[in-house]
């Protein structure tokens, strides 16, 4: 008969015809049940977004019931980096810094819409988005996103992270930056997505 | 009695008949009557006063740039003007290229309840520097940083004159100039590989994070308690 195939709400997609045995895939389903349900965060935040973080945290929307009872001051204890808030140029190294010194297995949340993107700051100070930084694994939508939003994205973050195999070491390898320029993401490409647009189109209305 | 606590009163000066001021209502946008410290520049410094505004009730004073320094520590100093007390320095560029760069000081009197702000043009096409007025108010100091930062108007003669927003090694200009790309000059690229290309620990020197150079214009109290086991730096 072998395997049932139905699929089991375990999070956890076996194949049958995969030489994984049942010890591993049920050990995967107890790590990843363990690490999506105790995601410890580091809260850098930077702007108004940070103040819905609070909210978020605090009794009404009660972060905790998703096992983030601790936040988590420092990075080294941190499993999950979110980053609220605008990012000013004087910060990118320093955000940088803190993930670098995140303990695997870490993942990040980019909060609203100027970690996200930039945001309205499409300017000379800012950012455009902190993916050119660091690797994201969710973006939470929003100028601010309410904390329902934020949730959401934790939820999604908690599916991601459950359904995660041993058998698969890729998604644990440390995303390195390009020793040419430093970036994660390709230069070119950086240009390509912070092209001007909408207002910024017109650099100064002076017209000098 | 020495050591007694004296509050700091606004409008005690003259025995503290300054009156207190009231709500304005009324005020004409232009000609009210000036801030007596205006005429008071003018016997004093003469030619270095051009020329006196009094704009919503606020008075505005032209100097010239070379004897900024001198004007401020005489109002400072002067007991009938008494300007204890620096808000801003900052600069103004306006959208027509002939017009010169103002740098702005904002000073205050709290014993006579004044407030006077000074002007000095800075012509374009010649160095923009202006006398800094740090020998006069330390709290100038990061003050004619951010000028610098943001106008590229030097202030001689002060004491570290870095930027104070932007990074030290910033290298795209002064971004609230009139010919400054709202976007920066450089691609958003090498932007980002310029920033993270610095160290973040080597933003502050153990120079500006110790207070030993303060030390001797502590008072005598605060000295005994930091000589008694306080660390004070490095």
């Amino acid at each position: 008969m072998g395997l049932d195939t139905r699929r089991v709400e375990t999070g956890v997609d076996v194949s049958p015809s995969s030489s994984e045995s049942w010890v591993t895939t049920r050990l995967d389903f107890l790590v990843n049940w363990g690490r999506a349900n105790s995601l410890w965060p580091m809260p850098f935040g930077t702007a108004c977004c940070a103040i819905e973080f609070m909210a978020t945290a605090a009794s009404k929307f009660d972060l905790a019931r998703f096992g983030m009872e601790r936040m988590s001051f420092s990075p080294r204890q941190a499993d999950v980096l979110i980053c609220a808030g605008r990012v000013p140029f004087k910060l990118a190294p320093v955000l940088r810094r803190i993930w670098q010194q995140m303990p695997q297995p870490k993942w990040c949340i980019s909060m609203g819409a100027c970690a996200s993107s930039g945001g309205m700051f499409d300017n000379y100070a800012v950012v455009q988005g902190i993916d050119t930084i660091i690797p994201v694994d969710v973006y939470v939508p929003g100028c601010p996103p309410r904390p329902e939003g934020l949730m959401y994205g934790i939820m999604m973050l908690q599916e991601k992270v459950k359904k995660e195999r041993m058998a698969d070491k890729s998604l644990r390898n440390e995303m390195e930056p390009d020793p040419q320029s430093g970036l994660y993401i390709p230069p070119t490409l950086i240009d390509e997505v912070s092209e001007p647009f909408g207002n910024s189109v017109h650099q100064t209305r002076s017209g000098l | 009695m020495s050591e007694t606590f004296l509050p700091v009163l606004a409008g005690h000066a003259e025995g503290g008949q300054v009156a207190a001021p009231s709500t304005p209502r009324n005020v004409p946008y232009h000609n009210a009557t000036p801030n007596p410290s205006a005429d008071a520049l003018r016997a004093q410094f003469g030619d270095a006063v051009h020329r006196v505004d009094v704009v919503w009730g606020e008075t505005t004073v032209f100097v010239h740039r070379a004897q900024v320094l001198q004007i401020v520590r005489w109002l400072h100093d002067d007991p009938t003007q008494q300007y204890d007390y620096l808000s801003d320095v900052t600069a103004v560029e306006y959208r027509d290229l002939d017009r010169p760069i103002e740098v702005v000081w904002h000073l205050r009197s709290l014993p006579h309840r004044r407030f006077l702000r000074l002007k000095a043009l800075l012509p374009k096409g010649q160095p923009l520097v202006v006398p800094s007025v740090w020998s006069v108010y330390k709290g100038a100091d990061w003050l004619e940083r951010e000028c610098y930062d943001m106008f590229g108007i030097r202030f001689d003669g002060h004491p570290d004159l870095r930027r104070l927003l932007m990074w030290e090694q910033y290298k795209e200009g002064y971004p609230l100039r009139k010919d400054f790309p709202l976007r920066g000059r450089f691609s958003r690229s090498e932007q980002l590989r310029q920033i993270l290309s610095q160290n973040p620990e080597a933003k502050y020197s153990m120079e500006e994070l110790t207070v030993l150079e303060a030390f001797d214009e502590l008072s005598l109290e605060q000295r005994a308690r930091l000589r008694s086991g306080e660390k004070v730096g490095e």
